[in-house]
Parts: structure tokens; C-alpha cells; sequence
């Protein structure tokens, strides 16, 4: 209670923070705070997931109506879309930048970026980060990175347009598609700052996490979410550097002659001098982070769902040891699963085998995961706010986009798979949908945290159902492209007899699409709405355990007013029997709910639990106790 | 007092909406209905085109939707003004509908499975092509039942286990027990599956050479955006290539100072004898492309600077897939699996597989790579005329070859 009460004086203690002056641009722009610099992340995450879903949209339309004209498309695309109809150039670019934009803009920075700052310091009881300036600086060469590669739509050449992964010597030579030009040029400085900024992001919360938890705030006490962004930053700092070894060389390829993966290459006639280098060289270097970045996308949402179908199933998360060791065993396993992107390249056979085992083997924490989701909501009192809803559908989409991982992770299947629209279809759930419903999740959960107000939890209904069922519709069927040997990334179907009984499918994924996209349409309203008209957020809207529904309401920086609170237990104890509410926040001592106290909680206190038991002697258990 | 005048306020305002929206409608439909009597065809083909008629009918979509709105939030203050408990019970919608998800998904995965189903490449035609859709089936089956099982659980939990005040949750933080067997368990089967695709592995790519049935040698170059396909002549191996010596007339850089790229030739087709082990040796003259034959399961990255290699035995012909398959056009294809530009989505060939007499027949037909002109630029002799006799040729041919060897050797 005394936590409680002491909140209601925060308005007092706001005046005594009045000592550093805050402008308009210390508050607003290059803010060290790191619930700023969260928005910051959030709000730009948002806009470059608009951009990136606009581009989908372009490209589904060409894959739909292969030979209609769309004067439309000319109007806003000039010559990549002359008589309007896109170019095939163009359309790589467009699935390039699509690409990048969603994993490394959005689901790296806009999701691990925004959750990690705002809950990091305030799920562990820290007045800020470790360090705030490195923080904004982070945010700063985000946004930098994110202006340079949008730039590139405005040069002469057009975009990178390699595919996301870049892969040489396609992007190294300008001759062989006019993206890799000025346009890969940018996208490779935009990604030295993009992995800039996710390191100085990633030193920033593991030390914060290690050094800056409040009393009490053991790692075993920690929030789910707490420990995702952890790991997730171990990943990032241990694998962002290599992508960037191999962006520089790349570099060093592409303007100073050298041949690091570049060999016996003719253009036509044209033979380059570049002798002894490998393609396959940066794969390994790229893969050695791409597959990391996979998890580094999906940990983040995997925590925050723990969080939150726990607090709206009103139970503890089952097996939260369990959950800590599966992110634990994913963490470690993804350093050494890359290989099973190059089942194919030409890589050493006896490679293929060897990756195919480790792949197969991180089924395991990942179906682990799932099933202690299952057993949470298994007897749950389950609230379906909008944020429990996109957690449950980011289960869903896990199981879905996981289940054909099976079929990809063995190299044998992976033969006819590669590189098809199977392939497409199970990262757009297991990565694309279900990140992204952690993030919404995210958004509707904390929004209140982050802005002070409510969003429509109306239109937040709206927006998950026609999400969820659009998500569905468009990734399903393309499975089974993938299954008739539709290779992905082709610019019309039109050239291949047997491809032409997928038209129809096409057109239908693509209104899919489309629905998909204006559904966005109620959030982007809720979001930006709410942030100024929403409903005041009461203390603790969601009747949660975790530190941060402890601060006050409104933001001051320093998070809490007088002493950040001691925390005492687990923040899972939803529905305890013997305590006469259905949560018991982090901050509650033991001594003040000895009703419900359990042996298990005082982790082997002999002192406590002598206390606990005479106490229990004293007060003889009545029945009917829950 | 003032509660209820606004919720008047908002009834009168929303039923306003309403009927000015319907009038509206019925007064659209109405002309449309007078239109369409006085010129019954109105071209809508222009309309349809412009962009703002899909805005104004997304507007008029979000102007429903906030009726919509509206209206419940109206019904609800009524309710709360009433005094009756919340008009809506959300909850329990969401756990309806999720139930409602749970079915009309698992049907719509059944008629996927069914009709898209149906419309997949046919059964492999290749040996090892077999073990892989074996293996593709078990795969299919044990992550069929996983899906569905997982999915009646996570949409059966949210319907069973809605939100009720009357009820609390039941508190059960871990079960060690359930926890090892639901680990174990996956990783059992995961261990069926990695040692049956780590066995199928093995039997694609680690092949023990047969000295007295060695297999079909067929070089395949890729380049922005075409084939070349390379067979080898009388000896059975195709011969050195050297980049640096492309020129124009000599496109893949064979090099003919090594005797065995004299016989070589060159296709404009792939075409296999069934039954027969067919080595594909891979190489890109630019960029990275994928050599994709689907109804093989072959595929294989062609990378510069590096050959790969690929074994695989055809079984059945062309002429049998066209009966299997109940198309009397089916071709099998190879094209490009790996993005390489403006040109990756048209860059095929078509593969024949034939009896091996139809193979001997179609091969004495193929044209030397070594042309004349590139006789000249590699100094070798300009060789006779070869006898224009279909089946000949090839024996001519070599003959021809080890008259140049002759010549060489000297």
C-alpha cells in the first residue's frame, strides 16, 4: 500500500525536478530520456512499417494484374512505372527495401528498440539507462540510417535492388542491375549506422540490466520481457559487428578493386579483373548475423507476449524457469544455425548435415515456448484486451510459421523448397505476422505507460480481427506456390505456362493485402489519436505486477518521485490462492500476505519460512481459502 | 441530467447519420436503378480505374465503421445510465469469435489442402527425388497434427476460459514432469527427423562413383538471363573452361587447347536418358543464379568462380508425365531460383527425358562447340566438312577431333 500512496504525491515532487530546464528540443528531439527516446523509436518504427507495407502493396498489385496499366502508379513513380506499370527493375528494389525496412527498421529497431528503452529502466526499477546519451545517440543514427535508405528512392538509378540479403557479386556490380548502383551504396552506409546504432543500443541495456536493478530486483524475479531484451542484446552486440565486417568489405569490392567476393566474372563479354574471392563468403558473413537478426526480431515479442497473456490470463506464466532456459537455448543455438540458408548455395555438403542438426534441435525451446503459452491459458481467467488478442494471435503465428521451419531446416526438403514462395510464407508468419503482433501487442499494452491515455480498445478489436484474418489469408496460400516450385521474387507469373493456374490465387492474396493494409488504418488513427484525445490511463490499467504501473502517470524524468520501490517477489503471482485480490505487484513484501504465501516463495529462507510457518499456527487456515 | 441530454443528443445524432446515409443510399440506388433504365450499359470500366473512387468507397467504409461505433457506444451509456450491467459483453464475444476462428479455420486448412493442394508439382521424378517427398510426407503429417492439435488448444482455452468475475484463475506456476515430457517429446521426433533428412542428405550429395557406370556428364553456365548447356562428346568429359578466354564467338570460355573441349557439344535443350545417372556440373559466368528442376528436386546455387555439382537419376520420361499428369503439353522445366536481376523471372529451359534410344538418336544431332572461327583463334586446322548425315556426325566428328590432336601433337 505505501507504494501506492506515495504515488499521489507525485505531483509535489514534479516541481522538484524543475532544476534542469527542459526546451522544446531537449524534451522533444535530442532527448536523453529514455521514455522519449522509446516513442522516438516507436513512432518511427511506425512510419518506415507504413512506408514498407505501402511498397508490399506496389508489388502485390503487379503480381495480381501483371498485364493491367495502373496510370496511378506513374503519377507518384514516374519512370519505374512508366504507362503505369512498375518495371522490373523496380520491382526488385521494392521487395529489396521492403525487406530491409521491415527487419532491420521496424521489427529490430521499431520493436527491441521501443520496448527494450521504455521497459528496461522501468520493469528493473532504474531511473534511466546506463547511459542516456549513448541512448540518444542510438536513436539519432537510426534515424539516419532510416533517412539515407528512404533517400534512395530519389537518385537517378533507383534503390539497392539485390534482395535484402544482398547478396554478391549481384550487388557489387552496378552493370548487373542499375540498384547497385548509388542506390546499394547508400543502403550499405545506411546499414554501418543502422548496426551503429543497435550496438550502442544493445551496450545500453545489457549494462543497465546488469548494473541498474532496484533492491530486491534479482535476475530471477525479472519480467519475462526483461529477460528477451537481454538476450536479445547479447545477440545483437555478438553478431551486428560481422554483418558490418562484411558490409566494409563489400565496400572495399565495390569501389576500390578488391575481390573478396568477387571471382572469374564475365558481364557479357566483359571480363572484370577481380580473381580469387568467394559469393559464398558473404553469406556466411551476412547469415552469421542474419540468423541471430531472425531471433533478435522474434525474442523481443516473445517476451512481451509472456507479459502480457500472464497478466490477461490472470495466472502466473507457466514455467518461467522453463521460458528463461528455452530463450536461453535460442540465444546460444542461433549462433550456429546460419548455414541453413545456404543448404544450396554450393556450400560444403558436409556442412548442410551439420547445420540441419542444430537447426532442427532449436525446434525444441521454441515448441517448449509454445506449449507453456498453451498451459497459461490452460484454466486462465482470460480479458481479451487488444494486446492479449495479438498475443494470442502471435502464438498462433508462431505455431503456423514455425511448424514449416521443419520443412526449411531439413536440407533434404530444403532442395525443392529454397528460395520458393514456401519459404516466403513461413518467414512472413513466423517472423513478419507474429513479431509484428508482438509489437502491436506492445503498443496496446504499454501505450497508457508511454502516453498517459487509453487507446480505443474498440478499434483496437477491429484492427486485430481484420489483421489476423487478412495475415492468414495472404501468407496461407502461398505455401503451396512454394510447394509447385514457384520461385519467389519473380516479377510476373506470366512467362511460365504452369504458373499461370496461381493467377488467381495472386489476385486474391493481393485484396488480401489490401485489407491487411487498411485495417492499419484503425490503428494508425487509434495510435495517434489516443496520444492527445485518449482517455486519461488510470495508475495501473491492467491490474499488472511489474515495476513500471508503479511509476507515476505522467512521465517525469527519473521514473519514480523519492525512492525507486524495493521489490520483493516474482512478478507472476496472478491469482494466488489466499489473497483476496487476483495480483500481487512486485512491490508487496511477503510479510503483508501471509495468507497466500507459499514454501516455495522464500527460496529456501529458513528464517522466513519459520516465520511463515508460525504464523501459520497462529492463524489456523479457514476453508475456502481461494 | 446532463448524461442523459447528451446521449440523446448523440441517439438524435446518430440516427441522423443513419437515415441521411440510407436516404442517401436509396436515393443512389434509385438513380442507378433509373440509369440503368434509360441506357442499360453504362460503361463503369473508367470509374473503376480512377483512384479516387476506391478513396471515397474507403472513406465511406470508415464512415460506416464509426457509425457502427457510435451506435454501441451509445447503447452502452444507455445501458450504464440505466443502471444495467455493460451492453457488451466483449469477452465473450472474442471468445465466441476465436471459437468461430478455430472452425472456419480449420476448414478453410482443409479445402487449402484439398484444392490448392491438388494443384502441386506431381510426384518426383527423379530417385533420390522419391526419399525427399517420403520424407516430405512424414514431415507433412506429424506438423499437420501439431498444427491442429496446438491450434484447437490455443482457440479451445480462449472460449473455455473467458474472463468471468465470478471465477479465478487457477494458480499453477510449473509442473517439472509436464515440463521434461513436452521437451522431450518434440525432441524425440526431431531426432527421427533429423537422422531420416541427414540419411536422405547424404544419399543426394555423397555418391560412390560406379567405374563401369559412370554417369552423364552435362555442363550448365548461367548468365543474366539464359542457359548454356555443355554435353560432352565422345569421351565423357567435358572439357576446361577459362574465363579469360571469352570472347563473342568462344561465350562460355572453353578453353580448346585441352583436348577433351574439342568434342563438346552444345545444346539448346536439356535432354537426359531415363534411368540413367545424370552428373550436372554448374558454373555462372556473372552473378549468383539457382539451378531449379523442380520435378527433380534438384536444385543447386551456380556461383562464380566456383563449379558445383549435382547427381541425380531421371525416372521418368517426358511422355510418361504427360500421361501421369493428363497434359499432353507438360514439359519439364529448369529456371532460376536465386534473384539476379531484371530478368530472374523468365529464365528457362526445357528438360526432355527419353528413352535411351531417343537420347543416342537426339545427341548425334548436337553441333560442335568448335567452330571454325574459333579453330582460327585457338591456331588449331580447320577441319573438313563434316559429312551432313545426321547420324554420322558425331563419329565424324571425333575423327576430326583426333586429326586436330594429331596435328596438335606434332
Amino acid at each position: 500500500m505505501s507504494t501506492i500512496a506515495l504515488h499521489d504525491e507525485h505531483n509535489h515532487d514534479h516541481a522538484d525536478h524543475g532544476h534542469h530546464k527542459e526546451t522544446l528540443i531537449s524534451k522533444y528531439i535530442f532527448s536523453m530520456d529514455h521514455k522519449m527516446i522509446a516513442k522516438q523509436f516507436l513512432v518511427t518504427g511506425i512510419i518506415m512499417a507504413v512506408i514498407a507495407m505501402g511498397l508490399s502493396i506496389l508489388f502485390r498489385i503487379q503480381l495480381a494484374w501483371p498485364d493491367k496499366s495502373f496510370p496511378f502508379l506513374e503519377t507518384f513513380l514516374g519512370k519505374w512505372a512508366e504507362g503505369g506499370r512498375i518495371k522490373s527493375d523496380f520491382y526488385l528494389a521494392l521487395v529489396t527495401i521492403h525487406g530491409t525496412i521491415m527487419v532491420f527498421f521496424v521489427l529490430t529497431a521499431g520493436l527491441s528498440g521501443t520496448f527494450s528503452n521504455l521497459l528496461i529502466p522501468l520493469q528493473i526499477g532504474a531511473r534511466d539507462m546506463a547511459s542516456p546519451f549513448l541512448n540518444m545517440l542510438s536513436y539519432w543514427f537510426f534515424f539516419t540510417a532510416c533517412v539515407i535508405m528512404m533517400a534512395s528512392f530519389f537518385i537517378q538509378t533507383g534503390p539497392a535492388s539485390g534482395g535484402w540479403t544482398v547478396y554478391p557479386p549481384l550487388s557489387a556490380l552496378p552493370t548487373a542491375i542499375p540498384g547497385s548502383g548509388m542506390g546499394m551504396t547508400m543502403w550499405l552506409i545506411s546499414m554501418v549506422l543502422f548496426v551503429a546504432s543497435s550496438l550502442m543500443g544493445g551496450i545500453n541495456y545489457v549494462s543497465t540490466i546488469l548494473n541498474m536493478r532496484t533492491k530486491g530486483m534479482d535476475l530471477w524475479k525479472m519480467p519475462l520481457t526483461i529477460w528477451a531484451f537481454f538476450l536479445t542484446a547479447i545477440l545483437g552486440i555478438l553478431s551486428f559487428p560481422v554483418l558490418v565486417a562484411g558490409v566494409v568489405l563489400l565496400v572495399f569490392d565495390r569501389s576500390f578493386g578488391t575481390s573478396f567476393y568477387l571471382s572469374d566474372i564475365v558481364m557479357g563479354t566483359n571480363i572484370l579483373p577481380n580473381e580469387g574471392g568467394s559469393p559464398i563468403l558473404w553469406q556466411h558473413l551476412f547469415w552469421f548475423l542474419g540468423h541471430p537478426e531472425v531471433y533478435i526480431v522474434i525474442m523481443p515479442a516473445l517476451g512481451i507476449s509472456s507479459e502480457v497473456i500472464s497478466v490477461n490470463s490472470r495466472k502466473p506464466i507457466f514455467g518461467y524457469h522453463a521460458m528463461v532456459y528455452s530463450l536461453i537455448g535460442i540465444t546460444v543455438l542461433s549462433f550456429i544455425v546460419w548455414g541453413h540458408h545456404m543448404f544450396v548455395t554450393g556450400m560444403n555438403p558436409l556442412l548442410g548435415g551439420v547445420f540441419m542438426i542444430t537447426t532442427l534441435i532449436i525446434a525444441v525451446p521454441s515448441a517448449v515456448k509454445t506449449f507453456n503459452y498453451l498451459a497459461t491459458l490452460w484454466r486462465g481467467n482470460i480479458r481479451f484486451t487488444p494486446a492479449m488478442l495479438f498475443a494470442i494471435g502471435l502464438v498462433s503465428f508462431f505455431i503456423s510459421g514455425g511448424l514449416t521451419g521443419l520443412f526449411l531446416g531439413n536440407a533434404s526438403l530444403d532442395i525443392n523448397l529454397h528460395d520458393t514462395y514456401f519459404v516466403v510464407a513461413h518467414f512472413h508468419l513466423v517472423m513478419g505476422s507474429a513479431a509484428i503482433f508482438g509489437m502491436l501487442a506492445g503498443v496496446y499494452h504499454w501505450f497508457p505507460r508511454m502516453f498517459g491515455r487509453m487507446m480505443n480498445a474498440k478499434l483496437g478489436y477491429l484492427h486485430f480481427w481484420l489483421t489476423f484474418i487478412a495475415a492468414y489469408l495472404v501468407f496461407f496460400p502461398l505455401h503451396f506456390l512454394g510447394l509447385d516450385g514457384v520461385p519467389r521474387r519473380y516479377y510476373a507469373f506470366t512467362e511460365f505456362e504452369f504458373m499461370k493456374k496461381w493467377l488467381t490465387v495472386n489476385v486474391f492474396v493481393t485484396w488480401a493485402a489490401i485489407m491487411a493494409a487498411l485495417a492499419q488504418v484503425a490503428f494508425l488513427w487509434n495510435f495517434f489519436y489516443s496520444i492527445f484525445k485518449g482517455k486519461v490511463a488510470p495508475q495501473n490499467p491492467w491490474e499488472s505486477n511489474t515495476l513500471e504501473w508503479t511509476a507515476p502517470v505522467e512521465h517525469l524524468h527519473g521514473n519514480w518521485p523519492g525512492e525507486i520501490p524495493t521489490v520483493y517477489r516474482w512478478p507472476y503471482d496472478y491469482s494466488k490462492p489466499g489473497h483476496d485480490e487476483d495480483f500481487i505487484p512486485q512491490t508487496v513484501p511477503f510479510s503483508q500476505t501471509m495468507r497466500s504465501n507459499l514454501p516455495h516463495d522464500f527460496e529456501g529462507n529458513t528464517e522466513a519460512e519459520k516465520i511463515q510457518q508460525d504464523w501459520e499456527l497462529a492463524n489456523p487456515v479457514t476453508e475456502n481459502k481461494g | 441530467m446532463s448524461l442523459r441530454k447528451f446521449i440523446t443528443n448523440k441517439t438524435t445524432a446518430a440516427l441522423a447519420v443513419l437515415l441521411t446515409v440510407f436516404a442517401n443510399t436509396s436515393v443512389f440506388a434509385q438513380d442507378a436503378a433509373a440509369g440503368a433504365a434509360a441506357a442499360p450499359k453504362v460503361d463503369m470500366g473508367e470509374v473503376y480505374k480512377s483512384v479516387i473512387f476506391y478513396v471515397l468507397v474507403f472513406l465511406a467504409i470508415c464512415l460506416f465503421i464509426a457509425i457502427v461505433g457510435k451506435a454501441i457506444r451509445v447503447y452502452e451509456l444507455s445501458r450504464e445510465a440505466q443502471g444495467k450491467p455493460v451492453g457488451i459483453n466483449w469477452n465473450r464475444v472474442h471468445a465466441s469469435l476465436f471459437a468461430l476462428f478455430l472452425v472456419l479455420g480449420l476448414y478453410g486448412v482443409y479445402w487449402e489442402y484439398t484444392v490448392h493442394g491438388a494443384m502441386l508439382l506431381p510426384d518426383a521424378a527423379s530417385v533420390h527425388g522419391e526419399r525427399i517427398d517420403k520424407m516430405f510426407n512424414l514431415t507433412l503429417i506429424i506438423t499437420t497434427i501439431v498444427f491442429v492439435v496446438t491450434h484447437i488448444l490455443l482457440f479451445g482455452f480462449s472460449y473455455v476460459y473467458k474472463y468471468s468475475a465470478k471465477r479465478k484463475a487457477y494458480y499453477y506456476p510449473h509442473n517439472n514432469t509436464i515440463e521434461k515430457i513436452w521437451t522431450i517429446v518434440p525432441a524425440l521426433v526431431l531426432t527421427v527427423l533429423v537422422l531420416m533428412g541427414f540419411l536422405t542428405w547424404r544419399s543426394i550429395f555423397y555418391k560412390v562413383e560406379d567405374p563401369n557406370n559412370k554417369p552423364l556428364q552435362i555442363e550448365v553456365t548461367s548468365e543474366q538471363f539464359k542457359w548454356s548447356i555443355r554435353y560432352p562428346g565422345a569421351d565423357g568429359v567435358v572439357g576446361k573452361k577459362n574465363y579469360k578466354l571469352t570472347t563473342a564467338s568462344n561465350t562460355l570460355g572453353i578453353d580448346f587447347k585441352d583436348l577433351k573441349s574439342r568434342d563438346d557439344l552444345m545444346a539448346d535443350e536439356m535432354v537426359i536418358p531415363v534411368g540413367k545417372s545424370v552428373k550436372l556440373l554448374l558454373m555462372s559466368k556473372d552473378v549468383i543464379h539457382s539451378f531449379y528442376l523442380p520435378h527433380f528436386r534438384v536444385q543447386l546455387n551456380t556461383v562464380p568462380g566456383m563449379q558445383t555439382i549435382f547427381e541425380f537419376t531421371p525416372t521418368i520420361t517426358t511422355a510418361e508425365m504427360q500421361q501421369k499428369t493428363n497434359d499432353p503439353n507438360f514439359k519439364y522445366l529448369f529456371y532460376c531460383a536465386k534473384i539476379c536481376g531484371s530478368g530472374h523471372y523468365n529464365m528457362q529451359k526445357v528438360v526432355r527425358v527419353v528413352s535411351q534410344k531417343e537420347y543416342d538418336e537426339w545427341i548425334a544431332e548436337q553441333k560442335p562447340y568448335l567452330n571454325d572461327d574459333l579453330r582460327k583463334q585457338f591456331n588449331l586446322p580447320v577441319a573438313p566438312k563434316p559429312v551432313e548425315a545426321g547420324s554420322d556426325s558425331i563419329a565424324t566428328d571425333s575423327a576430326a577431333v583426333k586429326t586436330n590432336q594429331m596435328a596438335l601433337n606434332k
